[in-house]
């Protein structure tokens, strides 16, 4: 309570000082710091993967006092997200605005047709990469991928059932590329969240789920559910035990099981167009500082991210790469918006 | 969509008409929703309904149950009441007008500043308060209100012009 | 007893006088939370979450969770008081403590509602403490068929309830399906009704439509009947606490039900939203005062608010247990977990049991401190109704107004409150019943995505709603309920026995 006195007393003293015309600005020599409170988009819902690294994020800059102003997690999840890219865009300049995103970065526009493109933003860094595994109960008769895979193909077209998050989203994504490959069929099922999604497939209700580890890891945990195989080109790197058994690092990639598929979701940071090359690099600074925390070191060894950091030209190399695998994959699926 | 409900400035308009009026744009709506989820597709499909089905059949309910509002509202026999007295109208609108004015207002204004010109004019116009009593409410509500939400609660509401200077 | 033993540990940890302290900030927060409709649980949540970083895990989350409770209880009082639903789960609170309010009996609303939020409480932590392992097992077979079984039943039981034009009842059901479809299909990712608007994509949320529709159209309302609350003045003294206490009682059939069905519903996930409104329409269906309730009968606050404050209770079991958050400030809260590093799951009972039975223990205390606060300030509360309108009238747009925004930060939902509120003056000048709209408007996206996942499930056939036991045992209570009042009727026929043949419960 004290600490909201405080606050307010401060923001009072302020308004009091800016009335009295007083209220010395930074000199402008100095490298660019935020002069308002910082807004951080989420396009998703409260709770979600996006949601959760966002408010991680705001408790470590508050925690470490990173910035000097305060930052403010924003949810705006309507139209799959589509809420929160266009008003980043219809921010154009504004430095004091961030975006945190998932492949409906890419998927909401080929998906919808609304009409918003990442180039519409200006990337700041990527900070993880998000993995995929191939779920399946603990008590399923298949041990391996292709297994899998082999009976769901003997058991007929839409006789198994695969559970994900969302529609002609990253899950369907994956659960069509897995089609196009081997020619099995599931019957897609869509779900509001991971969490929903792992507990469907816990209480058997669908065959197997493309979860994130940190939707899956605690069923894991539990013995109800079995990792087949991760949709990386290399294996996650943690060898610590998470089971009694198996570490992250003995699951083996689809790819070992003659699944050649690779997918990974963007968990990226973008500021709306046009804002000054300071603030970028300001920004840029202020994650490399997130990532150094040891709460931030703690949260990406829950959710076995993939913690590949990048910036500036290599990171929009990769963006650009990464919007044309999916149009490639939704195209092939068939995802795309109808043209009305 | 809905807006034309409102249309009664007149306060002369009887139940019977605006019964009618609201029928009617009730199924006018449900004729629209249903043209729309027709091309989206409403039928039966292999893996269930399809996106447009059950709304579709949703809009076709509501456009037989206001048909039939309609059809009961129309015949001259019941006594003609007013829909609402014209003198007990007009606070109504004393309360509409100025509320629709605040949000366009506090469209280019923010939410605080439109706040404090609304509860003056309210207060001053239809309480006919003095200016010793409506100076504080309407100042200080707006105040409370950006500490509560801005600065505690860190939820970031429209601002305008005078919050912005103020580094918000 | 393993269970009271883990309890009596958790009291232990639970019961310090900073812990105590804690609660006491986070029920206030909350009940602020709670008033204002603009401030959901999660922004409390979010806004305190920093500040736990440096307090044990399980001193957090019993502040965090404190906010919780006080948000459940926090909002029935602007539904009280001004029609004005601060929170989604108490728009059922209304249909009888406005009426309540109006009459001047706002002090036995509030003390009813309050001690009903406790007792749904109490009831769902007692069967969180000692049933939670088989509630968990038994949650898990929720799948998308019986998720929706558990819709119709929730619709079946408050169907047919209002008088009036059936007519004009289904019309406005049918309108609140209608907008509940508009945006993008969770099912197969297509836009719906949004005619080329990018702003329509959002869709209509649930809490625009009812700030609208019940908050702003009574104003007009009162607006039009002269400027007053009618019923005027309210009596302000304690004891109003006790005479309440006194009368409640006489419902403890109402109350378990509704604790039933709260705990029930808080599980399965259907969430304390549709708890209360089965509730508050079971009540009114099985209760003799039933043809009494819309009118302020004090039973049809005590049936919403113990089912609302059970489900929000019992919904944090899943949360733990199964990582699935029942709501955004639920979700919040399952951030805060990792954050200090605990992974909600099923191996946090295990592996955590201090932070789990702190956890309960401190749900036992907050609820027994968050009702101590609550209670006191039920004649402050009051007290409001005797600012003249000309204030509070243009100040409850204000936050009426905020609270629209903040549901999706959007300016748009400014104006379609309004124009919900000019909806909602008409309607009810027309009588065309407000209830069912909004009920569809909450189950409508809910429901229909449940059908077609279970479409999808079993390659389009209808007989999955009849497929196993529990299915097929909630599809037909469902159809029991709908059809009640015939099979009630036909049943004191037969007694009577002037119609012995007919035994058939047709419509």
């Amino acid at each position: 309570m004290i600490d909201f006195l405080k606050k307010s007393l401060a923001a009072l003293s302020v308004a009091v000082l800016a009335g009295a015309g007083i209220l010395v600005t930074a000199s402008p020599a100095d490298a660019w710091e935020p002069t308002r409170t910082v807004e951080f988009i989420v396009p998703a819902g409260a709770g979600g993967g996006a949601d959760q690294m966002a408010r991680m994020i705001q408790g470590i800059v508050q925690k470490h006092k990173l910035i000097p102003q305060s930052m403010v997690v924003i949810n705006k999840s309507g139209g799959a997200g589509a809420d929160g890219f266009l008003d980043v865009k219809a921010s154009k300049g504004n430095p004091h605005k961030l975006i945190i995103t998932l492949s409906n970065l890419f998927t909401t526009p080929l998906a919808t047709g609304v009409p918003f493109n990442w180039t519409d933003l200006t990337p700041v860094a990527m900070l993880a990469l998000d993995e995929f595994v191939l779920w399946v109960p603990a008590d399923a008769p298949y041990k391996t991928a292709k297994e899998y895979v082999d009976a769901a193909k003997k058991a007929g077209p839409g006789k198994f059932k695969m559970a994900g998050t969302g529609s002609k989203q990253e899950d369907q994504i994956i659960t069509a590329a897995v089609e196009q490959q081997t020619g099995a069929k599931f019957a897609y099922v869509p779900f509001k969240g991971g969490g929903t999604v792992a507990k469907q497939l816990v209480g058997k209700h669908v065959n197997s789920s493309v979860n994130n580890p940190i939707e899956g890891v605690s069923h894991w945990r539990a013995g109800n559910l079995r990792p087949l195989c991760v949709f990386d080109g290399q294996r996650i790197a943690l060898k610590q035990k998470i089971t009694k058994e198996m570490s992250w690092n003995d699951i083996p990639t689809c790819k070992e099981e003659g699944l050649d598929i690779e997918y990974l979701m963007l968990r990226g940071i973008f500021m709306p167009g046009g804002v000054p090359a300071d603030a970028v690099d300001y920004y840029v600074g202020l994650f490399k500082k997130v990532r150094e925390t040891p709460e931030w070191k703690q949260f990406m060894g829950n959710g076995a991210f993939n913690t590949t950091f990048m910036s500036g030209k290599e990171y929009r190399d990769w963006v650009a790469k990464a919007e044309t695998t999916h149009k490639s994959l939704m195209t092939k699926a068939g995802f795309l918006a109808a043209k009305k | 969509m809905s807006e034309s409900k409102g249309e009664s400035e007149h306060g002369g308009v009887s139940v019977r008409t605006l019964e009618i009026v609201v029928a009617a744009a009730l199924m006018g709506l449900a004729a629209v929703v249903m043209y729309d989820n027709w091309i989206t597709g409403a039928r039966w499909g292999a893996d269930g309904p399809q996106a447009g089905y059950f709304p579709f059949y949703v809009a076709l309910l509501m456009l037989i149950s206001a048909g039939m509002v309609l059809l009961r509202a129309l015949p001259l026999a019941a006594p003609r009441r007013r829909f609402v007295e014209p003198s007990k109208f007009r606070p109504v609108l004393a309360l509409l007008i100025p509320s629709m004015v605040y949000v366009v207002f506090a469209a280019y204004l923010g939410v605080y500043v439109a706040a404090a010109i609304y509860l003056t004019y309210f207060m001053f116009v239809v309480g006919r308060y003095k200016a010793a009593v409506v100076a504080p409410v309407a100042i200080g509500v707006p105040i409370v209100l950006f500490l509560l939400f801005e600065v505690w609660f860190l939820v970031p509401l429209p601002k305008g012009p005078l919050e912005y200077w103020l580094g918000y | 007893m393993e269970a009271v033993d883990s309890l009596f540990h958790g009291f232990a940890v639970a019961l310090t006088a900073q812990n105590i302290m804690y609660m006491v900030v986070g029920i206030l927060l909350g009940v602020l939370i709670g008033v204002l409709p603009g401030l959901g649980g999660a922004n409390g949540v979010a806004i305190l979450l920093p500040l736990t970083f440096s307090m044990s895990p399980t001193s957090a989350i019993i502040m965090l969770s404190c906010i919780y409770w006080g948000a459940l209880f926090g909002g029935a009082i602007t539904s009280i008081l001004f029609n004005i639903p601060g929170e989604p789960w108490s728009v059922a609170t209304t249909f009888d403590g406005f009426p309540m309010a109006r009459a001047g009996r706002a002090g036995e609303a509030l003390t009813a509602a309050f001690t009903s939020s406790f007792v749904g409480a109490l009831i769902a932590v007692i069967v969180l403490t000692f049933l939670a392992p088989i509630i968990a097992e038994f949650s898990l077979r929720f799948g998308p068929a019986e998720f929706f079984a558990v819709q119709l039943l929730t619709f079946c039981s408050f169907v047919g309830l209002g008088g009036g034009s059936p007519w004009k009842t289904v019309a406005s059901m049918m309108l609140g399906f209608a907008l509940a479809a508009v945006g993008i299909d969770t099912v197969t990712g297509q836009l719906r009704m949004t005619f080329g608007s990018v702003e329509m994509i959002r869709g209509f949320d649930f809490l625009v439509a009812v700030i609208g529709l019940f908050g702003v159209g009574e104003i007009l309302l009162t607006m039009e009947e002269g400027l007053a609350f009618k019923g005027e003045r309210p009596k302000i003294n304690a004891r109003v606490v006790l005479d309440t206490w006194k009368e409640l009682p006489r419902y403890w059939i109402t109350s378990l039900r509704g604790a039933f069905i709260g705990c029930w519903m808080g599980i399965t996930p259907g969430g304390a939203t549709p708890a209360s409104f089965m509730s508050y329409g079971l009540a009114k269906r099985f209760s003799k005062n039933g043809p009494q309730f819309g009118s302020g009968h004090i039973e049809g606050v005590v049936a919403p608010e113990t089912a609302a404050h059970a489900a929000g209770t019992s919904a944090l079991l899943p949360m733990l247990t199964l990582g699935i958050p029942g709501s955004p400030t639920a979700a919040v809260l399952l951030g805060g977990l990792l954050i200090w590093g605990l992974q909600p799951g099923p191996m946090l009972f295990i592996e955590q049991p201090d932070f789990v039975w702190g956890l309960i223990a401190s749900m036992y205390l907050g609820n027994v401190v968050g009702l101590i606060i609550v209670l006191t300030t039920v004649p402050w509360w009051a007290a409001i109704l005797r600012v003249p309108f000309s204030v509070v009238g243009p100040v409850i747009v204000v936050i009426c107004s905020i609270g629209a925004y903040t549901v999706h930060n959007a300016f748009l939902d400014i104006v379609l409150m309004l124009v919900f509120g000019v909806v909602g003056y008409v309607f009810k000048k027309l009588q065309y019943p407000l209830a069912p709209l909004v009920l569809a408007l909450v189950l409508g996206d809910m429901a229909e995505s449940a059908f077609r996942q279970s479409m999808i499930l079993s390659g389009g056939s209808l007989s999955i709603f009849w497929s196993n036991g529990l299915v097929s045992s909630i599809t037909a209570l469902a159809i029991f309920v709908l059809f009640w009042p015939q099979i009630s009727a036909g049943i004191a026929r037969l007694v009577s026995g002037r119609a012995a043949k007919q035994n058939s419960p047709g419509d």
